[in-house]
């Protein structure tokens, strides 16, 4: 095991508010990380822009903190150019999400060995309090002035729709239990994906710490390999379940791809070779 | 009219075939030794519409789109209308419409015996023009033979034997001497036809590229599946994205990573990747973008022609960084800069822009070419105290993450040297002053543009990109007085402009755009104006036009 103060930085000025849900997350991922006797060096962090987009600042590893609503592109080239890296998005609701919607759809269809941890706090933090994709119907806001009239996006249904390889739910105020989500959800070889209710303080005064402990509860007796199973389970609106909802198994985008089948090897570490190159100059005779 | 040089145009349906001579009368008529050059104006639609392919075929190699035609085959009736002003009287038509020119009385649909004529209409067309230069029959059999290899044998022996019949009504025409062609034969036994496409993306794997994340679009989706094609012999990594942005952000990874990469877009594919671009700006990370131009704004001509990006790729991403633009305007030239797009984006850590366009990537021709590469990375393995950012350097050393023992962080914010954020004043001041510094670094190793024609010029003719084989060839054509000043590399702008303007009297800028993009960028960059030649109805510019435009 890694000793966890491995992944602190030194004199980090964290800009988040005090008793946010990320500074919970970033301690259990820290904590994950080190129990899975990783190493920085080998750890790449790659997040957006929001609140949670700034949690690679404050993880001491590799880390690309790009533009908002694009980890995922990011992170799958990343992976797929070198699969030897541990490759882990960490962003927020907003960031994956919204702007990042459609790049979260098509990184489950491609299915990258990677794993994107969501702090949903269902509120756009850093913008100062408007609404998210995941905000609940009614939830007012200084844009939403007469409350939210869209219906929440449904992060977890959605993946489990488009069969993606690892779909779990956590709630921070649960350090233990969501330590245990995420490490699973690390160790899988796939697209995890793990949605982490996290409460923002100062802004969404309705989903509070103690609203979502009120408001959710763990699977139990769930064989997370039954899809219809779980996608009832992750329509369910009235409480909120957490825990693994879907595990499939299935080959990776870098197994499946043709240049990894011969060549192990990451894309650093080749070069093109000038033969075959004149092989094609020759074929054009 | 240059006896030496014949220009033959088909026109036809999409769904004709007109590809299939595209493709194999090239490389029939090279081989048997005559230069030649193809280009075409197509429709942007899978079947229908009026589509037409130009072939030159010469003694001395000519690469550009001329008006003039003579010998005009149409695959199907009625598709002539805008072909009108090109016809002459001198010219020669295969055909049975009535057209004021010298109607040669052949009717290829009545060539086919029991065969469905329409269908292989193409196929008699290769043997047509095959038999009017005389070339040696086999050869011809055997590239059609290759070209439906995968095709079942009917077919094949289908083709082979209408092409034949082609074969003898064109070359009866030749023995006959009813039409005279004078193009001597050359040794070009090591030559390759080549398209743009395929000119660019043996420079990209020879420029060590590995990764060409990309969304299709007209025109740059030729690059796409040229690397896609041979991506499993490489072992390079070719994907479909999402869009354009994960395009972008896709490079952006891979770079990080170490794997060198490319993005090719056309202009409404890119405009969804600025902010990629600037996010390398601030990262400083190596980028290479194939911009390859079509009319705009918006969806504008989707399958014509034009250079007008040029501004695009100067300005476009928020916030002041340096970028380097390419644009190639020959095939050897095309192959050279991509290869160098790579080398310089990795030495810089900049973005690295190869602009081209529809005319310039569709064309093919006969060439030379050599590739070599040797490529020098500039990744380096780090050390446990490694910083990113280090402001040691103007260029500071880029380490790749699982390389070394140090930590590589990025950062889209602005950042102190081991890319964590930072709000800091002076750090930013140092860091911007840093990233603007490299672009005096790259201005000492900027491409000088090249001077053809007579050295004592006095009408200098600027261009830059796909407009130049156009402008070479009716420079040769205006001969004494009149010179060529032709760029590779458009930006940053070789400091020698100023000095060899200068020495004209009168200067022309040629561009295929309603503005005069780089006669602007050359005004404010030396202060010099330029005479504007300009083009932007969605073709190229003719060689006649310009040797009519430059007198």
């Amino acid at each position: 095991m890694t000793d966890k103060k491995e992944f602190d930085v030194v004199n980090a000025d964290i800009a988040w508010c005090p008793r946010c849900g990320d500074f919970l997350i970033l301690s259990i991922i820290k904590s994950a990380l080190a129990e899975l006797n990783m190493s920085p060096e080998n750890v790449v962090l790659v997040s957006g822009i929001g609140q949670a987009g700034k949690m690679p600042q404050y993880l001491r590893s590799n880390f690309f903190n790009g533009l908002h609503g694009r980890p995922i592109p990011v992170a799958t080239a990343v992976k797929t150019s070198n699969p030897g890296l541990n490759v882990i998005v960490t962003s927020g609701d907003g960031d994956v999400y919204g702007e990042g919607g459609n790049h979260f759809i098509h990184a489950i269809r491609r299915n990258p060995n990677i794993t994107i941890l969501v702090s949903n706090n269902m509120i756009y933090g850093l913008t100062k309090g408007q609404a998210s994709p995941t905000s609940q119907r009614g939830f007012k806001t200084p844009i939403q002035t007469e409350g939210v009239i869209l219906e929440p996006f449904n992060p977890l249904s959605t993946a489990i729709a488009l069969d993606a390889s690892f779909v779990a739910r956590a709630f921070c105020g649960d350090m233990e239990k969501t330590k245990e989500i995420i490490k699973e959800a690390i160790k899988h070889k796939g697209l995890s994906i793990v949605d982490i209710f996290q409460p923002c303080v100062v802004f969404n005064k309705v989903n509070t710490y103690e609203w979502f402990k009120a408001n959710t509860y763990y699977l139990e007796n769930h064989n997370p390999k039954d899809r219809i199973e779980a996608f009832r389970r992750a329509t369910e609106t009235d409480k909120l379940p957490l825990g693994i909802f879907y595990v499939n198994n299935k080959n990776t985008f870098e197994e499946n791809i043709e240049a990894y089948k011969i060549d192990k090897k990451p894309l650093f570490m080749r070069r093109n070779d000038q033969n075959k190159i004149k092989e094609i100059i020759n074929s054009k005779f | 009219m240059q006896k030496e040089s014949v220009s033959i145009v088909l026109c036809g349906e999409a769904g004709q075939g007109l590809q299939t001579v595209e493709k194999l009368i090239p490389k029939i008529l090279k081989r048997e030794g005559f230069n030649v050059f193809t280009f075409n104006d197509y429709m942007s639609r899978v079947r229908g519409g009026s589509n037409y392919l130009e072939i030159r075929v010469s003694s001395k190699p000519l690469r550009a789109f001329v008006e003039r035609i003579d010998l005009l085959i149409p695959l199907n009736e009625g598709k002539l209308d805008r072909l009108n002003k090109r016809i002459s009287k001198d010219t020669l038509f295969v055909g049975t419409e009535n057209v004021n020119c010298k109607n040669l009385g052949i009717d290829l649909t009545k060539l086919s015996g029991n065969l469905p004529g329409k269908l292989f209409m193409n196929t008699l067309a290769i043997g047509f023009i095959s038999g009017l230069f005389n070339v040696d029959k086999e050869l011809m059999k055997r590239e059609i033979e290759n070209y439906f290899a995968d095709k079942d044998k009917e077919l094949i022996n289908n083709n082979v034997s209408l092409s034949l019949i082609g074969y003898r009504t064109g070359n009866d025409l030749l023995m006959q001497k009813k039409v005279v062609f004078d193009i001597k034969k050359n040794n070009l036994k090591n030559q390759v036809i080549l398209s743009g496409n395929e000119a660019i993306g043996l420079g990209c794997l020879a420029g060590d590229c590995k990764f060409i994340p990309s969304y299709p679009m007209t025109p740059g989706t030729g690059l796409m599946t040229f690397m896609a094609q041979h991506a499993k012999k490489m072992g390079i990594i070719v994907e479909q994205s999402e869009d354009e942005i994960a395009a972008i952000n896709m490079a952006l990874g891979a770079w990080y990573a170490g794997a060198r990469s490319i993005v090719t877009t056309s202009g409404g594919g890119y405009d969804l990747m600025q902010e990629g671009m600037s996010l390398a700006g601030i990262t400083e990370s190596p980028l290479v973008v194939h911009l390859a131009q079509r009319p705009g704004p918006a969806t504008g001509l989707p399958t014509r022609t034009e250079q007008g990006d040029l501004n695009l790729a100067l300005y476009s991403g928020h916030g002041e960084f340096p970028r380097i633009i390419l644009a190639p305007g020959n095939f050897e030239d095309a192959c050279l800069v991509s290869q160098l797009a790579f080398d310089l984006a990795d030495k810089y850590q900049v973005p690295v822009f190869i602009l081209t366009d529809q005319a310039f990537l569709d064309q093919t021709y006969n060439l030379n070419i050599e590739v070599k590469n040797k490529v020098q990375d500039h990744f380096v393995k780090t050390l446990k105290d490694y910083k990113r950012y280090d402001l040691k350097n103007t260029i500071s050393p880029r380490g790749i993450p699982g390389f070394g023992e140090g930590l590589i962080g990025v950062d889209s914010d602005e950042h102190d040297e081991e890319g964590h954020i930072t709000e800091n004043f002076d750090v930013r001041i140092k860091m911007m002053n840093k990233r603007m510094k490299k672009l005096e670094l790259i201005k000492k190793e900027v491409i000088k543009p090249e001077i053809y024609g007579d050295k004592n010029y006095k009408k200098l003719i600027v261009c830059w990109g796909s407009s130049f084989n156009a402008v070479k060839e009716a420079v040769e054509n205006l001969g004494k007085g009149y010179a060529v000043l032709y760029y590779k590399q458009v930006y940053p702008l070789h400091q020698d402009t100023e000095k060899i303007l200068k020495k004209a009297k009168k200067i022309y800028c040629v561009e295929n755009n309603f503005a005069g993009q780089f006669a602007d960028l050359i005004n404010k960059e030396t202060g010099m104006k330029l005479n504007k030649i300009l083009k932007y109805n969605g073709l190229p510019f003719s060689v006649e036009e310009l040797t009519r435009g430059l007198k």
